[in-house]
C-alpha cells in the first residue's frame, strides 16, 4: 500500500497530542477518586477538574454531568434513565446507539436533505402526553446538522424531554447544551480526539434530579453511574474538548475532496443542508458502497460506508434510505476528515477516488 | 475465505509465494438467525476465524454481504427444487451465482489477476484453453460441484489445493503456516442448515412441499402416508414406514409426484434407469456434434461410470448409461474424459408414462455432500 490516508474521523478521531499528554499523566497517577487519603484526593481533583472543563465547554453545570464509558452508554442512560414510561419519538437518522435503545420509538422523518421534519414533530408532540424526543445534533453519515434549537422550543411548549446525541457534532460546531435548550446531551471522548473509554451525559438541572441510573454499584457520579471512573480516558476527553476550539477549519479541504469526487461522477448526499465541516457523503451511482470502501482501502485511503456490523459487513445505510435516496443508499461512502487532515491527504484521496470511479463506473455502465 | 482449513491454506500458500493476497469472506446468511440463538451476532465463528487467519498472514481481509443474492439464488432455489420433487445441489447454485459470479466480478473490479479458492479440483492450461480436472485426491475431489463453471470463469480461477495428495497434507501445511484453524473440523452438511434439518427450512419457505400425502407403487396402489415430498429423494429407503417392504421386496423411492403429493416406491432391484435427460448443461469442451463415449457421475461421491452422451438443443443433453443406475432429479450429472470434466447438467424429472413417473436413485439421501 503506497499511502495511508485516514479519512474516517467520524468512526474515531486520531488522538490529539493534548489528550495524549493528559491521559499519560493520569495513567501515572495512583489513586481512586473515592478514597479518603491524599492519593484519592489527587485523583479526585483531576476528575473534578475534567468535569468542570467539559461542563463549561458544552454548557452544563459540573454537577449535572455524568461520566460514562462512551457515547453509546450516554445515549442508553438518557433513554432508559429519563425516557422510561414516556412515549418516545426518535428521528429516522439516529445512530444505532439511540435506535436500538428505543426500538419502540415513533419515527420522525427527514427530508431529502436529511433534515428532520419539524412540522411533523410538532404534530407528533401535540398528539399525546409528554414525550421523550431524540434528535441528534449532526448526523454521523452525512454530517447534516439538525434544527435542534427549534426542536427544543417545540419540546418545551409541549412539555417533552429533548435528548440530543451530540457525539459527532461536539467539537466540530458550536455545541452548548443550555444554549440549544436540550434536556440531555451525549458526548463521546474518542470522537473528539480523546482516548476511547470515556463519554458523558450532560443534563439540565431538572433532568439531573430525576435520572435513574443504568449501572448502580459503588455510588460514583452521585449515584448516577456506578464504577470507578477511567481517569486517563476522562482526562484525555477534557483535554481534547479544549483542543477542539483551536482546530483548523476543515471545510475548504472537505470541499476540495468533494469537488474532485463530483468531477468523477459522485453525488453529494445532503449537500443542500448545513453540514459539519469535516464530513461528506458521496454516492457513486451503480457502484456498491462496499466495493468502493474496499477499492479505496486497497489504494491506501481509509473511508467507511453505512453501518459496519461487527462482522465487517456493510449494511445499507438507514440514514440515506430515510432521505429517500433509494438505490443510492447502498452506493454511498462517508469521507470524514480528522482534525489533522492535510492538503496532501486530499490530493491522495482525489487521485484514488477518480481512479476508482473510472474503473468501477465503466463496469457498472 | 470461509474460515475453514482449505481456503486458509490457499491464502497462506499464496501469501508465502509473494502474491498480494486480498482475503474475501462472503456473508451468505445470518448466522444468528440460522443457529436460532436470539441476539446472536449475524457473523458466525467462521467469519471470525477467517479474520484471524488473515491477521496471522498479514493480508487484508473483507467481508462481503451476499445475503440477498444467496437467499434468492440458493436458498429459495433449494426450497423450490424440493417443492417440485427434485433433490437440489445448493453448492452448485452457490458456485454459479455467488462464488464464480459475484465474487469473481468483485475480484475483477478490484483489479485482481486471479480468484483463488480452496476447491479440490485441478485447472490445467491446455493447448485449446483451460481445462477442469478431478483433484489428485479422489476422496476430496469436488469437480462434480464445479461442472457449471464456465471456461471464462475457469480462466480467471486458481485452485492451489487440486494437486494435494490428501487432506492430511493440507492440514500439515496449515500447521506449518501456523494457521489458527489448522485443527478445525471439516464442515458438514448444507452450510445454511447448520442443524441438518433442511426439511424444516423447506417447509417454512414452501409450505406446499410440507403437506402430507400418499406413498404409492408405480401402479398407484397406496401403501402408506408421508409427511411431505420434500422429505424424500429418489433412491431413499428410509421414512417409508410400512411401505418399506412390499411383496417381500425392499422398496425405495423411485419418483416424487409433487403435483399429486405422491411418493412413488418400487423394488430396490430394478429402480435404476438407462437414460437420463439433462438441462442447463454447461460445456467445458465444444458441444459434441455426435454421441460420444465418456464416464459420468450422477452424484457427488461415486466412481465415474461408463456412458454415452449427446448434446441436445437448448442446453439439454441425453446420457445413456452402460449399466442402469439411480438418478435423482435435481442432482448433477457430470461428464468426464478420464480426469477431465467435459461438462454436465442437472437431471430432469423423467416424462410421465402411464400412471407414475419412472425414475431412479442412490443411497439413502443423495445430495448433501458439500461444495
Amino acid at each position: 500500500m503506497p499511502v495511508h490516508v485516514y479519512l474516517d474521523a467520524n468512526a474515531t478521531e486520531p488522538l490529539r497530542p493534548e489528550a495524549r499528554a493528559a491521559a499519560l499523566a493520569a495513567l501515572d497517577l495512583t489513586g481512586n477518586p473515592a478514597s479518603v487519603h491524599g492519593f484519592g484526593r489527587a485523583a479526585r481533583a483531576m476528575l473534578e477538574g475534567a468535569r468542570e472543563t467539559i461542563a463549561a465547554r458544552f454548557g452544563t453545570r459540573p454537577a449535572d454531568l455524568v461520566f460514562t464509558s462512551g457515547g453509546t452508554e450516554a445515549n442508553t442512560l438518557a433513554i432508559s434513565g429519563l425516557g422510561a414510561g414516556r412515549r418516545r419519538i426518535a428521528s429516522a437518522i439516529e445512530h444505532a446507539a439511540v435506535r436500538e435503545a428505543a426500538p419502540d420509538a415513533t419515527i420522525l422523518p427527514v427530508d431529502r436533505q436529511g433534515v428532520a421534519d419539524l412540522a411533523r414533530l410538532a404534530a407528533l408532540l401535540a398528539e399525546g402526553p409528554p414525550a421523550f424526543v431524540a434528535l441528534m445534533l449532526a448526523n454521523n453519515e452525512t454530517g447534516v446538522i439538525q434544527p435542534v434549537a427549534e426542536a427544543a422550543s417545540l419540546c418545551r411548549r409541549f412539555g417533552a424531554h429533548l435528548h440530543v446525541d451530540a457525539v459527532q457534532a461536539a467539537g466540530r460546531m458550536p455545541c452548548d447544551r443550555a444554549a440549544l435548550g436540550a434536556d440531555s446531551l451525549a458526548l463521546s471522548g474518542h470522537k473528539l480526539g480523546g482516548p476511547a473509554g470515556a463519554g458523558a451525559l450532560l443534563l439540565a438541572p431538572e433532568a439531573a434530579a430525576r435520572l435513574a441510573p443504568l449501572i448502580i454499584g459503588g455510588g460514583q457520579e452521585r449515584g448516577r453511574r456506578g464504577g470507578t471512573p477511567p481517569l486517563p480516558a476522562i482526562a484525555g476527553l477534557a483535554a481534547a474538548a479544549t483542543a477542539t476550539a483551536s482546530t483548523i477549519d476543515l471545510a475548504p479541504l472537505r470541499d476540495a475532496a468533494e469537488a474532485a469526487a463530483i468531477e468523477a461522477g459522485a453525488i453529494v448526499c445532503g449537500a443542500g443542508a448545513g453540514r459539519l465541516p469535516n464530513t461528506t457523503c458521496l454516492a457513486l451511482p451503480g457502484v456498491k458502497a462496499e466495493i468502493q470502501v474496499i477499492a479505496l482501502d486497497l489504494a491506501g485511503i481509509a473511508v467507511s460506508a453505512g453501518a459496519a456490523c461487527s462482522s465487517g459487513k456493510i449494511a445499507r445505510s438507514h440514514v440515506l434510505a430515510a432521505m429517500g435516496l433509494g438505490d443510492l443508499a447502498g452506493q454511498a461512502i462517508r469521507v470524514s476528515l480528522p482534525w489533522n487532515a492535510t492538503e496532501a491527504d486530499i490530493t491522495a484521496f482525489a487521485r484514488a477516488y477518480q481512479d476508482m470511479a473510472a474503473r468501477l463506473c465503466r463496469r457498472a455502465a | 475465505m470461509s474460515g475453514g482449513v482449505d481456503s486458509s491454506v490457499v491464502a497462506g500458500l499464496l501469501a508465502e509465494a509473494g502474491h498480494e493476497v486480498v482475503g474475501i469472506t462472503l456473508q451468505l446468511y445470518d448466522h444468528g438467525a440460522a443457529s436460532g440463538r436470539k441476539g446472536a451476532c449475524c457473523a458466525g465463528q467462521d467469519i471470525h476465524d477467517a479474520k484471524r487467519v488473515a491477521d496471522h498472514l498479514g493480508i487484508v481481509h473483507y467481508v462481503i454481504d451476499a445475503e440477498a443474492r444467496f437467499r434468492r439464488a440458493v436458498i429459495e432455489d433449494f426450497a423450490a427444487s424440493y417443492a417440485v420433487g427434485e433433490t437440489p445441489v445448493p453448492c452448485v447454485r452457490c458456485n454459479q451465482s455467488v462464488k464464480f459470479g459475484d465474487l469473481l466480478t468483485l475480484a475483477r473490479d478490484l483489479g485482481a489477476e486471479a480468484l483463488a479458492t480452496g476447491h479440490y479440483v485441478r485447472r490445467i492450461a491446455g493447448a485449446a484453453g483451460v481445462e477442469l480436472h478431478r483433484a489428485a485426491d479422489p476422496e476430496r475431489d469436488q469437480s462434480w460441484f464445479l461442472f457449471a463453471t464456465t471456461t471464462e470463469q475457469l480462466a480467471f480461477c486458481r485452485f492451489p489445493l487440486g494437486g494435494m495428495a490428501s487432506k492430511a497434507l493440507v492440514r500439515a501445511e496449515a500447521a506449518r503456516l501456523g494457521l489458527p484453524v489448522a485443527a478445525k473440523a471439516d464442515s458438514q452438511d448444507i452450510c445454511f442448515v447448520p442443524d441438518g434439518r433442511y426439511a424444516d427450512l423447506v417447509a417454512r419457505l414452501r409450505p406446499d412441499a410440507d403437506a402430507p400425502g400418499e406413498i404409492v407403487t408405480r401402479d398407484g396402489v397406496v401403501l402408506g402416508r408421508h409427511q411431505g415430498v420434500a422429505r424424500y429423494t429418489v433412491g431413499q429407503a428410509k421414512r417409508l414406514g410400512a411401505a418399506a417392504l412390499e411383496g417381500g421386496e425392499r422398496q425405495v423411492v423411485v419418483a416424487l409426484d409433487a403435483a399429486r403429493r405422491r411418493v412413488v416406491v418400487g423394488p430396490r432391484a430394478g429402480a435404476g434407469v438407462e437414460t437420463v435427460r439433462l438441462r442447463e448443461v454447461n460445456w467445458l469442451v465444444p458441444p459434441p456434434p455426435a454421441p460420444i463415449a465418456c464416464t459420468v457421475k450422477l452424484r457427488a461421491r461415486e466412481a465415474p461410470q461408463p456412458a454415452e452422451m449427446r448434446a441436445l438443443p437448448e442446453g439439454g443433453a441425453e446420457v445413456k448409461l452402460a449399466t442402469p443406475a439411480l438418478a435423482a432429479p435435481g442432482q448433477a450429472c457430470v461428464f468426464y474424459d478420464d480426469s477431465r470434466v467435459l461438462g454436465g447438467g442437472f437431471i430432469v424429472i423423467p416424462q410421465v408414462d402411464g400412471g407414475a413417473a419412472a425414475a431412479v436413485s442412490g443411497a439413502d439421501r443423495g445430495g448433501v455432500a458439500q461444495r
